[in-house]
């Protein structure tokens, strides 16, 4: 983010998530030991931290996917989750894969996502499985929003897609925070894409919270740019 | 030439019996990756129901059709058990369907008794290019053609059945868009049920049916299910029908005693020249 720009009041109230001593076990590992996080409406929030740390299962617990064993985990208004990996459905058609998006929502028209993302309607009878990274990851986001969520969680925007790709799909990550007021979760290892785009980060380390707070403080914590920005940050610009 | 006609259109209904087998078992593992080798027990609990409700004073297309919901009722409690415990393998599923399918037998003698059971189907027949049809084999394939249509649409026209397929692409991605992975498996499992119950109803006019039937419809259902990989209901009946007739002709040529070996041996080799063309293809993809 341009420090510059004056960011505009998000033009309605977003979601919020309020996760309180959250503890999540695979039989006898534990993946999320007492983890606390908030994320206030029309935020845009940082998770970081590296493989295995528990961000994916802290996304799934969020989505409703897998139970906590102890904790809470509150979600105010309707959560939408773009895994990591994507996770399309490969032999349904770009169109078929976003309807479905509607599951909750009983949207079946993706109309509006074809106005947000123009390149989908182009793509919309081909099959999800043979686009390249890029395009998936584009129509894994199309899918989430047609869901009309309050909530977004993003795990993994820029996994394996070109700098360029990335910096385009957080550009609308952006817009949509600013203009329509969505609250943003991000899980990202990428701390430059995080720190750029988001106000505030959490960093999660073997299932535990270890530094949080906003990205500016924790860019300048030794410890945290030494493991996640190799010594130093720069801003990536949206 | 006439024989070779009635051998064909006798092979086509009893391979259709089969498809309609194999068509539920590719509907039960395309969306819960399950084997469901209960399977060939929708169809003997159908066409026992259907016969016993015949006796009762029922009239025919109501007996039948009470007799496909039945079976319908016990394709979805096979999926209760089967797959309604949370964390349940598709591994671990395979083993309760041949568990139920087992159990099945002592129900299905405490309920109907051991001796075969049939009624009548379609009387008549019809002249075909010459050739004498019975009505109920041509009903059997005629009805076999609208289940496929129907299913075919059903799958890849409607919301419903693009929800199921995407259960059997990609289950995690299904619950992180809100479906529920269990309830639509339990909603395939009762279309196993159904598929299974109309091909009970169709084929026991044509072969009496008795409580261990299902184990010559589940290994004949299975094999041209996974002529069709399992997931592609054209190629199950496309496969279904090559077994039928290939039984119906060595019946008719005088090797009936070991028709379903050949039918089943001939279907081998199909498959393994199958496997052997697709092989390099893979290599190219992968």
């Amino acid at each position: 983010m341009n420090e510059s720009d004056t960011p505009p009041e998000p033009s309605r109230t977003g979601g919020t998530i309020e996760v309180t001593d959250l503890v999540v076990t695979y039989g006898s590992a534990t993946a999320l030991d007492h983890v606390r996080l908030s994320v206030r409406s029309g935020e845009m929030v940082a998770l970081l931290g590296p493989n295995g740390a528990g961000k994916s299962t802290l996304a799934d617990t969020l989505s409703g996917i897998l139970t906590p064993r102890s904790g809470t985990v509150e979600v105010g208004g309707r959560l939408a989750h773009i895994p990591e990996g994507r996770q399309l459905f490969p032999d349904l058609t770009v169109e078929d894969n976003l309807s479905l998006g509607g599951w909750r929502s009983r949207e079946r028209d993706p109309a509006f996502v074809f106005d947000l993302l123009p390149r989908l309607a182009e793509l919309r009878k081909r099959r999800a499985g043979v686009l390249s990274g890029g395009e998936q990851q584009m129509v894994a986001f199309g899918r989430a929003m047609m869901s009309r969520p309050d909530v977004l969680v993003v795990d993994e925007l820029s996994l394996g897609l070109a700098p360029m790709v990335t910096r385009d799909l957080a550009a609308h990550l952006v817009a949509l925070n600013r203009e329509q007021g969505l609250t943003v979760l991000l899980i990202e290892q990428n701390a430059r894409l995080a720190f750029g785009v988001c106000e505030r980060a959490y960093v999660l380390e073997a299932g535990r919270v270890v530094a949080e707070g906003p990205c500016a403080e924790l860019a300048e914590s030794p410890r945290v740019a030494s493991a996640y920005l190799g010594g130093s940050i720069e801003e990536t610009q949206i | 030439m006439r024989e070779l006609l009635t051998y064909l259109v006798n092979g086509l209904a009893v391979g259709c019996g089969f498809a309609l087998i194999a068509s539920g078992l590719v509907a039960v593992h395309r969306v819960t990756g399950v084997v469901n080798f209960a399977q060939g027990m929708f169809a003997v609990v159908a066409g026992l129901s259907a016969s016993w409700l015949l006796g009762t004073g029922l009239p025919h297309g109501l007996s039948e059709v009470a007799a496909v919901l039945i079976a319908t009722v016990t394709g979805l409690l096979t999926g209760l058990l089967a797959i309604g415990r949370r964390g349940t393998t598709p591994q671990s599923s395979l083993i309760i369907t041949l568990g139920i399918g087992v159990l099945a037998y002592a129900i299905e003698i405490f309920v109907w008794g051991d001796q075969p059971r049939s009624f009548p189907g379609l009387p008549g027949s019809v002249t075909l290019g010459g050739v004498g049809v019975q009505r109920q084999h041509l009903l059997v394939i005629a009805a076999t053609a609208v289940t496929f249509l129907l299913l075919t649409a059903f799958f890849g026209r409607t919301y419903l059945g693009k929800a199921l397929s995407a259960c059997a692409s990609n289950p995690y991605a299904a619950r992180v868009i809100g479906i529920d992975v269990t309830k639509m498996g339990l909603l395939a499992f009762a279309l196993g049920g159904l598929l299974g119950g109309v091909a009970g109803v169709l084929v026991t006019p044509l072969r009496p049916i008795s409580f261990d039937t299902d184990v010559t419809l589940i290994v004949n259902g299975f094999a041209a299910a996974v002529f069709g990989a399992l997931t592609r209901p054209g190629l199950a009946l496309v496969g279904a029908l090559l077994l039928g007739v290939a039984e119906s002709m060595a019946a008719g040529y005088g090797y009936a005693a070991y028709q379903t070996e050949l039918a089943l041996g001939l279907m081998l080799v199909i498959m393994v020249v199958q496997s052997t063309r697709r092989g390099p293809v893979l290599e190219e993809t992968a």
